[in-house]
């Protein structure tokens, strides 16, 4: 499974970090998160199910490869 | 399907309601009554706002997700057809300039990028020590002093007044100042030109400080805005107006969560055991969460406009047509949270939104989470006997408000 993120639609909430702290990051400067891990093992894919469901701009994706 | 819609008596000539409608006397904390058959028969459907404009209103948890990302639904409120919250918005949205609260990306993504900074995962949980601290010294003044308290006076307003002080950089002693004026520009009873004169008041406050700070930075929010504006990043009328929104923004909605979770929390004791046993912070989280879910304090919807025509649920909204979504509706709607109406700390609520849902997500979402977290977490270990003293028939709740509230929450241990 990979984590897509469509960067230009991220505002910046951390909703993803708070979701998955091991997957998601953010820029010091303005916020934008940062992928830390594209492909997660399995046992963080709950924590980046959750952070998909609660981005509140829609930015994030994980698609089946 | 439509022209039965419009061939139903039911429906056809039925009086617009009137929004927002009232809540029932017997259950201050539940959504109004009117609302429920609403969202599972007309899950969009027009209402007559102050002004008497009819705007949609959405109810739905699903529809209220597929409209707050469509880049069609648009947040400025300079467009005719925008459900204005009260005549004090209506009258000022012309005057304020671009700021997060007003803008569609991608000008509102570049703007809230500019803002967004203090408001980063890392750098609020770093305050939490610091709040812990406060919130701790509180609770003993709380303590030390009279039984019965006001649990407005004595917790649920001080929190987020010193927090929000702390963060921008705003000395404390204006506190009276600035907690009375935030309140006014909110209150929806009172009158356009008082609540103009309220949010001036501040925005002349904030003004003379970000001045003080151009010349004497510190490490807050306002001194960071106005390196900003020294850079050219950002205009100084922005930098004010949005250390005012801050201001007003985090005051009353975290102090009505205070105060109205642990009323919720008092009316249900199995629920306020959960956070009296645990130090555990996912447990917290979750509470936290849950009774945002549960009380959904915004009580006048997030409001759009149209931009274009859109297609949804076998209507149409038409561009120019305004939008309400009812966030406790959606809140409260079964088919995202089965048995909505209970409080489960435990229920999965991270879905909830009360701080609404797409790019204008609550910027301060963060920092409410963590004070609540801290207060929750606190208030009941330390005071286990905690209950009300008053009956919940004698409290007189803010129905007029932005967001819903008590004015008092007489409390005795
Ligand atoms: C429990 C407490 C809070 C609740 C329930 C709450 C609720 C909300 C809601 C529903 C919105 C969305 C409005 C919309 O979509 O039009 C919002 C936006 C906002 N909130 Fe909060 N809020 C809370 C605390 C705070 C705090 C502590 C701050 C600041 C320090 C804050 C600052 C803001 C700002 C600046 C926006 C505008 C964001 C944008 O338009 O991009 N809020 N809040
Ligand atoms: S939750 Fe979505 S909008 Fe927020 S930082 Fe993560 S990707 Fe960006």
């Amino acid at each position: 499974m990979r984590v897509e993120l469509d960067e230009p639609k991220c505002v910046a909430a951390g909703q993803c970090v708070m979701a998955s702290p091991e997957v998601f990051d953010q820029r010091e400067e303005d916020g934008v998160a940062i992928l830390l891990e594209e492909r997660p093992g399995d046992e963080l894919l709950d924590g980046v199910r959750e952070a998909v469901a609660v981005c509140p701009a829609a930015a994030l994706r994980l698609v089946e490869e | 399907m439509a022209d039965t819609l419009t061939g139903c008596p039911a429906h056809a000539g039925a009086p617009v309601p009137a929004y927002p409608m009232p809540r029932a006397e017997a259950c201050p904390l539940a959504p109004p009554p009117a609302v429920e058959p609403l969202r599972a028969e007309q899950p969009i459907t027009k209402v007559r706002i102050w002004n008497g404009g009819t705007p949609w209103l959405i109810t739905r948890h699903a529809d209220q997700r597929a409209l707050l990302t469509d880049p069609r639904v648009s947040n400025d409120d300079c467009e005719p057809g925008f459900p204005h919250v009260n005549a004090h918005r209506a009258q000022i949205a012309p005057h304020t300039p671009k700021l997060i609260t007003n803008t569609d990306a991608p000008e509102h993504t570049r703007l809230r990028r500019t803002v967004n900074g203090p408001f980063l995962v890392k750098r609020i949980e770093a305050m939490r020590p610091a709040i812990q601290k406060m919130v701790d010294g509180m609770i003993d003044d709380m303590l030390a002093g009279p039984n019965p308290a006001d649990l407005l006076t004595a917790l649920a307003l001080p929190v987020p007044s010193l927090v929000i002080a702390e963060l921008l950089g705003v000395p404390y002693k204006g506190h009276a100042f600035f907690q009375r004026n935030a309140g006014l520009a909110l209150d929806n009873s009172l009158s356009a030109d008082e609540a103009t004169a309220a949010s001036r008041a501040l925005g002349q406050y904030i003004d003379t400080l970000f001045r003080e700070k151009l010349e004497n930075p510190d490490d807050a929010v306002l001194s960071e805005m106005a390196g900003r504006v020294k850079a050219g990043e950002m205009e100084h009328a922005e930098a004010v107006n949005m250390g005012v929104a801050m201001l007003i923004a985090g005051h009353e909605t975290t102090a009505t969560m205070i105060s109205l979770g642990t009323l919720a929390l008092l009316q249900h004791p199995e629920q306020l055991a959960v956070l009296r046993d645990t130090e555990d912070p996912k447990v917290i989280g979750n509470a936290v969460d849950e009774l945002l879910r549960y009380l959904s304090i915004l009580q006048t919807g997030v409001r759009r406009v149209a931009l274009e025509d859109i297609e949804i649920g076998g209507l149409t909204i038409r561009a120019g047509e305004g939008m309400i979504f009812d966030v406790q509706a959606a809140n409260w709607d079964p088919e995202a949270f089965p048995e909505a109406e209970r409080l489960d700390l435990g229920r999965p609520a991270r879905q909830h939104q009360a701080f609404g849902y797409g790019p204008h997500q609550c910027l301060g979402q963060n920092l409410a989470r963590l004070e609540l977290q801290v207060v929750y977490g606190t208030l009941y270990r330390r005071i286990p006997t905690l209950q009300l003293a008053a009956r919940v028939d004698e409290l007189e709740f803010d129905h007029t408000g932005t967001t819903y509230g008590v004015h008092s929450l007489p409390v005795t241990w």
